[in-house]
């Protein structure tokens, strides 16, 4: 049998869900008191799926290695939350929030998750109002929407520019009422660091208090694991600092499938790198693009200031190449065009690694306008450039702000310099349509599986999908698998599956000490990092890759041989946290590279230079790559393609263009 | 109620309201005493302080007087120990004054300077005109006690009252200055548009009530009032 | 530039701490300052000493987890910044920074520089939420909410818990970090209707954890890196005096 199931329902794409819903096995309520669920992580997915299961019954322990579980990363996101509630009138459907996700994703996602999504995104937004989330209203007190990039209709809703912050912290107040109710137990600055398997099938954790360094066993009926995306193998990117893979790794080391790891969204509009000291990169929203005009200079190496360099002189290199869409096209194009026109030496700013994003002329016709309205005749070019600039602080303040604190310099007067930079990643644990791995019992939810958004996510869908698998996928699907499980009770975690796992993960952590070389963990990441942004990055072909999976293996043996983790394992060792998680990403890197080598097409984020149009766009092959990679862990170093092919029924494939 | 009183916000509402009363006494004090400035040797002055010391309604309202000092103090006392406890080790290093005033950081200092002040200050009055037959006696008057004590005879007596009364007149200024408005916040009478009020007539009455009473021993001693 | 640092070490909990001197060299103005921990760290791990524990995560100042005392405030000089969006060019050449944890009684010190929070986790789940199960909720705009509400809402809710506020006061007293989350609430229509609960709780809550009193100096609302107002202590002292009325 293959490995592989998608259990996609039978139907037609608009009543799977439904019918779904209405057949899936339920387990009563007197059974639910008596399983136990281990969620690991609390970000958006990971806390709306601890609250929403214990309102159900379960039982619930909650994991996560911050020292708080509203500190999780989905609170960084900025921009917003798509739903198809067609409030604004213009068109917006279930049907099309799906095509253009699909779409989005240039199709390489399934049709059935993803009509799924789009169908419960509208409760999605009804759940959170309802917890007191204040998104953006209108003068009238109902709820405002904006759009964003690859979508025609306005359907994002928003809360300034801290549209993740609030969502996740409804969650965690939803999360934090079961804990002061007593069914969640939550464990902050708990690392988790392998899966107990019994009989075939999950049967918990083993944690490390991050406090005592100590090991813990923790026994759960099924375990989902919400633990985000694995951008931070690059190093730099714009996760946080602990953002990682060591969960999914462990699980995938224990048999779950990877899918589509080469997928990882570059996002075009990031403050760039300033110096070797650089810890971690910050996004600017993908807002700033609609007023924002991009350019580099006409002339190589053009040492002059922004300010003094002529209009003729400068080469608006997106509305040159893309006229129909500008400024404005997806994410991963607008990143390769600035790569390419810096690799060309057209690069601004001290490391040439930059492009300008500007607000001049923008800012002057916002001035116009302002002027027009409180009947100004004649203003000068002074008048208007002040008026104007009070409208893009309006508009855009805090984020001018965050740039002026981190550069130095002042957006409203010079342009700000702004580069590429890895942002999120599409691919993730393998799952099946009820977010399920290949193990029995391990679930993945939000960025932690690979399913919804294909080669390439849409800006303001992470949100969204993060909240879906947590608060309206999960606590349905979860019963499939429990129903058959109720009459198991709670294993002790004495049970020898116990004592092995966490005897292993004892010996993982007593190697890493023992190594007492001479380099930090911060080396090897760097250098990891370094080789995955210039070989597995924007540009991918068949030479760096090679070159990058022997250069992988290198570091990671130069690791396990060099490695330097001052203090003791049991006590807070942050050196010892790191170690672990970059030895995670020195495997995942390669399998990274291993599947971008194998997928010979170009699609979404992932573009390999052998594929591409005469002028220089990705190009598809639909007849030989329209499948899902999912990798599986043979031995370090040794892995076992499986293909689930994708079905289109509803929509068809086509080249993307924005020209 | 037991709840409301022990809890965090309960205890400053108690000050609040003290405060707030204890701010109304400021009035009718001040005022009562400002006759002094008729300058007429103390005639109105003195007819004031008599009818302060004789109708029912102000004695009776003297003795509620006490138990507001008395609780302000008390529950001063307890909220300076509680805040005490919440940070056992102090900052090696603390840029207080970029965040706040100082005065706001001293209210405890503050008010037990004004304590200080007061138990000489009721020594000096308040015990003679209600406990002796002095004043009620018809041997002097409050007025003539006042000069007394603010006068420049040449001794350096007089010099150190007053000094200690406007010395104390300050530290009431600063007490007022945070605790007006303060009173109001803990209230929960804060607003945009009410707000910025409050806080200008606390700084006026800070500043305008103290001065008012400063000027009477320094008008005294200066020989402005005869 | 060539900086000074005297930095709070203390091996965990339990054992007494002190400040240690650590000269850092070429450091850039570019920097942040948890970059600037981090340039430190390594040469620490170079000369096989242990590096210095301090929280951190996003680096962008939103997550909340930094937490540094610089040279006596919290988040150091900058107004409206977190440690990790301070930037070395605040500081001048030859510098010496003194940098503490956060000190009260309910933050106790974990390490170095770390503390635990974990009171204000208490605090929220003792009311700091509204009572709905996922799938109450009927569609979003039945609720019309005025956008002056919303947008006052919405400001409170700014807070990412960080604790400055707590570090600033004098008294520590928590009443920012839970005077945000009640208004949050309280300025909502869905949010009234648990309001009463909600406040008694959450304040009963906040004096159990050992954070003291409020004595109005205003140090939380000009050192929280998200400038969130002091209105929101008076709304909260308003909604507790209300509630306390009724109940």
């Amino acid at each position: 049998m293959s490995k592989i199931n998608s259990k996609i329902p039978e139907g037609v794409l608009e009543t799977k869900w439904t019918k779904y819903k209405s057949s899936v096995p339920l387990v009563n309520p007197s059974n639910k008191r008596n399983i136990e669920v281990i969620i690991v992580g609390s970000g958006l997915a990971g806390a709306s799926a601890a609250s929403s299961l214990a309102e159900l019954g379960y039982k619930v322990k909650c994991f996560c290695f911050q020292d708080s579980p509203r500190r999780a990363h989905s609170i960084a996101a900025q921009g917003g939350i798509n739903a198809a509630k067609n409030y604004q009138n213009d068109g917006d459907s279930t049907y099309r929030l799906f095509y253009d996700t699909v779409k989005g994703g240039d199709y390489r996602s399934r049709e059935g998750n993803v009509y799924r999504l789009a169908e419960v995104s509208a409760n999605i937004i009804d759940q959170c109002v309802a917890q007191g989330v204040p998104f953006a209203r209108e003068y009238g007190g109902y709820l405002s929407n904006r759009s964003f990039g690859g979508t025609q209709v306005q359907r994002t809703f928003y809360a300034a520019g801290q549209t993740g912050q609030q969502l996740l912290l409804g969650a965690y107040s939803g999360l934090e009422r079961q804990v002061g109710l007593g069914t969640v137990k939550m464990y902050s600055r708990h690392e988790m660091l392998d899966i107990v398997m019994i009989d075939g099938k999950t049967r918990g954790i083993i944690a490390r208090d991050l406090i005592t360094g100590k090991l813990e066993r923790h026994f759960g009926h099924a375990v989902l694991l919400c633990t985000g995306g694995y951008s931070n193998v690059f190093y730099l990117s714009t996760n946080a600092m602990g953002c990682n893979v060591t969960a999914a790794w462990k699980a995938h080391r224990r048999g779950a499938l990877f899918g589509n790891p080469c997928f990882t969204q570059i996002h075009p509009t990031c403050i760039p790198v300033s110096g070797d000291h650089q810890s971690k990169l910050t996004l600017m929203s993908e807002s700033l693009r609609n007023d924002g005009r991009i350019w580099v200079p006409k002339k190589k190496d053009d040492a002059r200031k922004a300010t003094d360099i002529p209009e003729e002189e400068r080469d608006y290199y997106l509305e040159r190449r893309y006229p129909a869409f500008g400024n404005l096209v997806p994410r991963d194009v607008a990143s390769r065009a600035a790569k390419e026109r810096c690799d060309a030496g057209y690069g601004v700013g001290t490391s040439k690694m930059a492009v300008y994003l500007d607000f001049t002329s923008n800012t002057l016709r916002y001035g116009q306008v302002e002027a027009n309205k409180r009947n100004l005749h004649n203003p000068t070019a002074a008048d208007l450039k002040k008026l104007g600039q009070e409208v893009v602080k309006e508009k855009y303040g805090n984020l001018f702000e965050m740039y002026e604190k981190i550069t130095g310099e002042n957006p409203y007067e010079l342009p700000m310099r702004i580069y590429p930079a890895v942002h999120y990643t599409m691919g993730g644990l393998w799952v099946d349509y009820e977010l399920m791995t290949t193990v029995p019992g391990l679930y993945a939810l939000g960025e932690a599986n690979f399913s919804d958004h294909g080669a390439n996510r849409l800006g303001a869908s992470a949100l969204m999908q993060g909240l879906a698998d947590g608060y309206f996928v999960i606590p349905y699907t979860i019963g499939s698998y429990l129903a058959s499980d109720i009459s198991t009770k709670a294993i002790p975690t004495d049970h020898e599956a116990f004592v092995e796992a966490e005897k292993k993960v004892q010996e993982q952590l007593d190697k890493l000490m023992n190594v007492k070389g001479t380099k930090s963990v911060d080396h090897f990441h760097k250098k990891l990092g370094k080789v995955m942004w210039d070989k597995c990055g924007m540009g991918r072909n068949e030479k760096h890759l090679t070159e990058a999976i022997s250069e992988i293996k290198t570091i990671r043996e130069e690791f396990w041989k060099d490695v330097r983790i001052p203090g003791i394992q049991n006590e807070l060792n942050t050196e010892l946290e790191k170690a672990g998680r970059v030895a995670d990403f020195l495997e995942l890197g390669e399998l990274m590279c291993k599947d971008a080598l194998m997928r010979k097409e170009s699609c979404g984020g992932h573009f390999r230079e052998e594929s591409q149009t005469p002028d220089g766009e990705a190009k598809r092959d639909d007849d030989n790559f329209s499948y899902v990679a999912a990798w599986e862990f043979k031995e370090a170093g040794n892995w076992e393609l499986h293909k689930e092919e994708l079905v289109f029924d509803v929509v068809h494939p086509t080249q993307r263009s924005y020209k | 109620m037991k709840q409301f009183l022990t809890s965090s916000i309960g205890k400053k509402t108690v000050m609040a309201i003290t405060g707030l009363f204890l701010i109304t006494f400021l009035i009718v004090h001040c005022g009562i005493n400002a006759l002094i400035f008729y300058n007429d040797g103390g005639k109105n002055f003195n007819a004031g302080a008599e009818f302060m010391g004789t109708n029912p309604i102000i004695r009776t309202m003297e003795i509620v007087l006490f138990l507001g000092i008395l609780l302000h103090i008390y529950q001063a006392l307890m909220l300076t120990l509680g805040n005490s406890k919440a940070r056992p080790v102090k900052y090696a290093v603390n840029d207080a004054k970029s965040n706040s005033k100082w005065y706001s950081r001293s209210m405890g200092l503050l008010g037990t300077l004004i304590l200080m002040f007061l138990i000489i200050h009721l020594k000096s009055f308040w015990v003679i005109s209600r406990f002796t037959d002095e004043i009620t006696g018809g041997h002097t008057t409050l007025f003539a006690k006042m000069k007394e004590s603010f006068s420049a005879d040449g001794s350096f007596q007089g010099l150190t009252v007053v000094i200690i009364y406007v010395l104390a007149m300050f530290s009431l200024s600063y007490h007022l200055l945070h605790g007006f408005h303060s009173a109001f916040q803990t209230l929960g009478l804060n607003n945009k548009k009410y707000t910025p009020l409050i806080k200008a007539v606390g700084t006026g009455f800070s500043i305008i009530v103290p001065f008012i009473f400063a000027m009477m021993p320094v008008s005294i001693y200066m020989g402005w009032i005869k | 530039m060539n900086l000074t640092l005297k930095i709070w070490r203390q091996k965990n909990a339990k054992e007494a701490g002190n400040l240690v001197t650590y000269p850092v060299k070429e450091v850039s103005p570019d920097m942040s300052f948890l970059e600037m921990f981090d340039v430190l760290n390594e040469q620490l791990i170079q000369k096989n000493e242990e590096p210095i524990a301090f929280d951190h995560d996003c680096r962008e100042g939103i997550c909340g987890m930094c937490s540094m005392y610089i040279n006596g405030r919290a988040h150091g000089p900058a107004q409206g910044t977190t440690t990790c969006q301070l930037h070395m060019r605040k500081f001048k050449d030859g510098d010496t920074i003194v940098v503490e944890p956060w000190r009260a009684e309910a933050f106790p010190v974990v390490k170095d520089l770390i503390v635990n929070r974990s009171a204000f986790d208490r605090v929220i789940s003792s009311g700091g939420f509204i009572s709905v199960n996922t799938g109450n909720a009927k569609d979003a705009n039945n609720i019309p909410i005025p956008k002056d509400d919303a947008d006052n809402s919405f400001a409170a809710a700014a807070c990412i818990g960080c604790g400055a506020c707590v570090a600033a006061c004098k008294n520590s007293s928590a009443m920012l970090f839970v005077s945000a989350k009640v208004s949050q609430l309280a300025l909502l229509p869905q949010g009234r209707i648990e309001r009463e609960s909600r406040v008694l709780n959450m304040v009963r809550q906040m004096d159990e954890e050992g954070f003291g009193s409020c004595t109005n100096t205003g140090a939380c609302e000009a050192e929280c890196p998200k400038e969130i107002s002091v209105e929101n202590i008076a709304r909260m002292n308003r909604e507790y005096l209300m509630a306390n009325l009724k109940k």
